[in-house]
């Protein structure tokens, strides 16, 4: 896929990498992905694309995966590249939530944007789920 | 009122049309200029809709969804979900906030998103027949 602002090809659409991921790369992107990065006991799980219940079963298996496999302390998701998101969205951030209250750790939702954090605001969730950073909720 | 322009989509009931039914009515809506904040309410109450079908409308096996998008005159956007499935018995109760029968992973908030986001939200259910959520926004006018 080519675009047009001379980042030249993508590599037929798939993820766009590390680099700065700003507003453009939130809406383009469609597909749900999950990068994972262990730092000592904390997994940071990098959301990207469309957060819907299509997306949310394939993100959840590979969230659980390694939260089961390296039991960290804190799991924060963070939602930088999350362009789109329904309330599949709050589903997967409540059942991590309950996985971890069974493995002993602590969640944490940082970078969404303001249509999530309406989303959040909605589903009450800021109750029970630390939000940070840039999550206005 | 009639409407100035109308579009049905009809596709089977699988959890990867759900994109494609946001794009598809997202794509019809353009023509009167919402903004990204109207916009992203319509996709995300289509979304929740189309999901509910998609979960609930036909378990064990695939059917149809049926999307009608109707524009009028005055900005006003008409989104009509359906299915043939097994339909909701309580329909009150279905649209109490977190009510669900979709499993631990499955937040119940479908129905309040589809209320909060959008302008008018209609519930009609006949068990054994199938549902019809219609909804209604109206893409305020810009000169």
């Amino acid at each position: 896929m080519f675009f047009r602002d001379g980042r030249g090809d993508r590599g037929g659409g798939m993820a766009p990498g590390r680099g700065k991921r700003g507003k453009k790369d939130r809406e383009v992107k469609k597909l749900a992905e999950c990068r994972l990065e262990q730092s000592g006991t904390v997994l940071a799980v990098y959301l990207s694309g469309e957060i819907d219940h299509h997306a949310a079963g394939r993100l959840r298996e590979q969230i659980d995966a390694r939260i089961l496999a390296a039991s960290p302390e804190r799991v924060v998701l963070d939602f930088g590249g999350v362009g789109f998101m329904d309330s599949s969205g709050i589903g997967l951030i409540l059942g991590r939530y309950r996985l971890l209250q069974d493995t002993g750790g602590v969640l944490a939702v940082q970078g969404v944007s303001a249509q999530i954090a309406k989303m959040l605001r909605l589903s009450g969730i800021g109750s029970i789920i630390t939000l940070e950073g840039s999550a206005n909720v | 009122m009639k409407p100035i322009n109308q579009t049905k989509i009809t596709f089977p009931s699988r959890s990867s049309n759900e994109a494609f039914a946001r794009g598809a009515v997202a794509a019809f809506v353009a023509q009167l200029d919402p903004t990204v904040d109207e916009l992203a309410d319509i996709k995300t109450a289509v979304s929740e809709a189309v999901t509910n079908c998609i979960v609930h409308a036909y378990p064990g096996t695939i059917g149809n969804v049926y999307i009608t998008v109707s524009i009028f005159e005055d900005g006003r956007v008409r989104l009509r979900i359906a299915d043939k499935g097994v339909g909701i018995a309580d329909v009150q109760a279905a649209m109490q906030p977190m009510s669900t029968t979709g499993g631990a992973e499955r937040a119940g908030l479908g129905f309040t998103v589809m209320q909060t986001f959008m302008d008018t939200l209609r519930v009609r259910s006949t068990p054994g027949k199938g549902t019809v959520v219609t909804m209604g926004k109206t893409i305020a006018r810009r000169c």
